[in-house]
């Protein structure tokens, strides 16, 4: 194969780890709670600003910088929950879309008020790296491995312990929990403030990646939506292969053309998939 | 009490503990589904509530497990008043429901099933232990323990629905209809198994369509009909009714 062709292959499979991130936790959140969180893009952009503040402005490490990360956006996530999806739990669809859609808003005017629409860039990168005949990129694959890590703590998370079964279970039915003597609203806030966490690592691996600005959001918060909904919306495991599917399809279609063309062939694949198997790719 | 139900050490609940209903009303918004309803259910005892279709029987139970608020009327386990306690938190009370259609999480090994069902702190502390109990009584389970709920048959999905209930090492165990959509030899030994539980001190309250085998289970039941209490008596004392008879038994 074709040397430069290998390469787009293996920076769409690293990309696809770091778009797995989002979708996992935007899945994590749906299955639970049953609402979409359509600012889930912009609380990553919250968590990428927080990295680039701790670390070039406050001047802490970076590694504390990216500890910090992760709790604040949790926090951020259990917030989000407690004031804007709770109270419209009972509340129709189109409401509770309209109430997260206006956070995403809110949150892209509070950093445009804060930190002005300069692009912040962190100025650190990792050597590119000799593997066989490809470069591959020392940063990405750092951020692809603390993908894995993050998925696979998540999946050790859902599978062995009482809290993860639980958030498996109600997933399926959530009327009979409390009859398991488990307090769906409780479940509902766990799912956020760990769904608030998987948006944190998402920003500490994608500020090493991309400048930050009120409105990145934009540059990966569509194809996530995109990679939930052909991963079957709710559907973790899905949504992390649909991940990989989307990240070498954008990372190819960029070897062949420019970026923007890349994001329009993943378009018109997911426009494709749904029609072909609108419940998700993987549904059964 | 047996070995095999016994609530185990570390468990905050003192045995026995009637459980109580008077002038019970409940609904579904606007719909009221029980009028008045008046029930009693004493330690160790097994109790049947029968009745057509729409009786109400299942609305019942929801709100001896807090799934539904009464709307008026009286409920009490022992010295705790289940109206104002969180669903949530009646398990570890020791009431546990095994509702109607098992509601099993089909996607879940038998053995999460039964995890999910021992969520309570409490019960937690002891899944280990409750879990070999559960396997002692139902072998089948053990041998299916990491198969997926969904795939079992109906029968084997009963068993496991309630060994999940029994996860929180309950004092009284609701079920509803544990013999809807088995085939016939699989009711005889749904019902055989719901007689052991009993005979292991278990206070049962048992919804069922299938009356004539239930009253050979129970010591007394209530008829419902339309949301009232119709007759209530000693099992006995039912099947000898000649308009019972005439209604459920398909008697003379
Ligand atoms: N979720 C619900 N919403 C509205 N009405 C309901 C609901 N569940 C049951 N009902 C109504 O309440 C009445 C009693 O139902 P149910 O308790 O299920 O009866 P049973 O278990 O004896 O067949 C019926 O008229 C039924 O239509
Ligand atoms: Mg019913």
């Amino acid at each position: 194969m074709d040397s430069f062709l290998l390469e787009a292959l293996v920076n769409g499979i690293l990309l696809g780890g770091v778009f797995a991130l989002p979708a996992l936790g935007l899945n994590l959140v749906f299955g639970v709670v049953d609402v979409v969180w359509l600012c889930y893009a912009e609380l990553v952009m919250v968590g990428m600003y927080a990295v680039w503040f701790l670390y070039t402005q406050a001047g802490w490490p970076l590694w504390m910088a990216f500890a910090a990360c992760l709790p604040v956006v949790s926090l951020l996530g259990l917030l989000l929950h407690l004031f804007v999806v709770r109270p419209l739990l009972a509340a129709p669809p189109i409401n509770q879309v309209l109430a997260t859609g206006g956070v995403l808003f809110l949150l892209q005017g509070a950093m445009t008020l804060i930190f002005r629409t300069d692009f912040r860039s962190l100025g650190v990168d990792m050597p590119p790296m000799e593997v066989g005949e490809i470069f591959v990129s020392g940063t990405k694959l750092a951020a692809f491995c603390a993908a894995l890590v993050g998925a696979a703590l998540l999946w050790a998370f859902l599978k062995f312990t009482y809290v993860g079964t639980a958030i498996r279970a109600i997933a399926r039915d959530r009327e009979v929990m409390p009859l398991m003597g488990v307090d769906p609203q409780r479940i509902y806030l766990i799912a956020s403030a760990v769904g608030g966490a998987l948006a944190g690592l998402a920003a500490c691996l994608l500020v090493v990646q991309l400048d930050v600005h009120p409105f990145v959001g934009l540059s990966f918060g569509p194809i996530t939506f995109m990679i939930c909904v052909m991963g079957g919306l709710g559907n973790m495991l899905g949504g992390f292969l649909a991940a990989f599917i989307m990240g070498i399809i954008v990372s190819v279609g960029g070897f062949w053309g420019t970026t923007e063309f890349s994001y329009v062939v993943a378009f018109a694949f997911f426009i494709v998939t749904i029609f072909a198997r609108p419940r998700g790719l993987f549904a059964r | 009490m047996s070995a095999a139900l016994d609530r185990g050490a570390g468990t905050q609940a003192a045995p026995g503990g009637t459980l109580e209903l008077s002038g019970i009303h409940a609904g579904y918004g606007d719909f009221q589904a029980l009028f008045g309803i008046g029930l009693r259910v004493e330690p160790g005892e097994a109790v049947g509530v029968v009745g057509p279709n729409g009786a109400g029987k299942t609305t019942l139970l929801r709100v001896i497990s807090g799934l539904i608020r009464p709307t008026a009327g009286s409920l009490r386990f022992g010295e705790q008043d289940l109206a104002a306690t969180p669903a949530h938190l009646l398990p570890s009370l020791g009431i546990a429901h095994v509702p109607e259609n098992r509601r099993l999480f089909p996607h879940l090994t038998v053995e999460e099933n039964l995890k999910v069902g021992a969520f309570s702190p409490a019960a937690r502390a002891h899944f280990a232990e409750r879990r070999d109990r559960v396997y002692d009584l139902f072998p089948r389970m053990k041998q299916r323990r990491h198969q997926l709920a969904g795939t079992m048959s109906g029968g084997e999905q009963q068993m496991c629905a309630i060994g999940r209930a029994l996860m929180c090492a309950p004092r009284i165990l609701l079920l509803d209809e544990p013999s809807a959509g088995l085939a016939p030899i699989v009711v005889k030994q749904v019902f055989d198994l719901v007689r052991r539980i009993r005979e292991e001190g278990l206070t049962v309250l048992i919804v069922e369509q299938n009356v004539a085998q239930v009253l050979r289970v129970v010591d007394r039941a209530y008829v419902l009909e339309t949301g009232r209490v119709a007759a209530e008596g000693r099992s006995a004392e039912l099947v000898a009714d000649p308009a019972i008879r005439r209604s459920y038994l398909g008697g003379h």
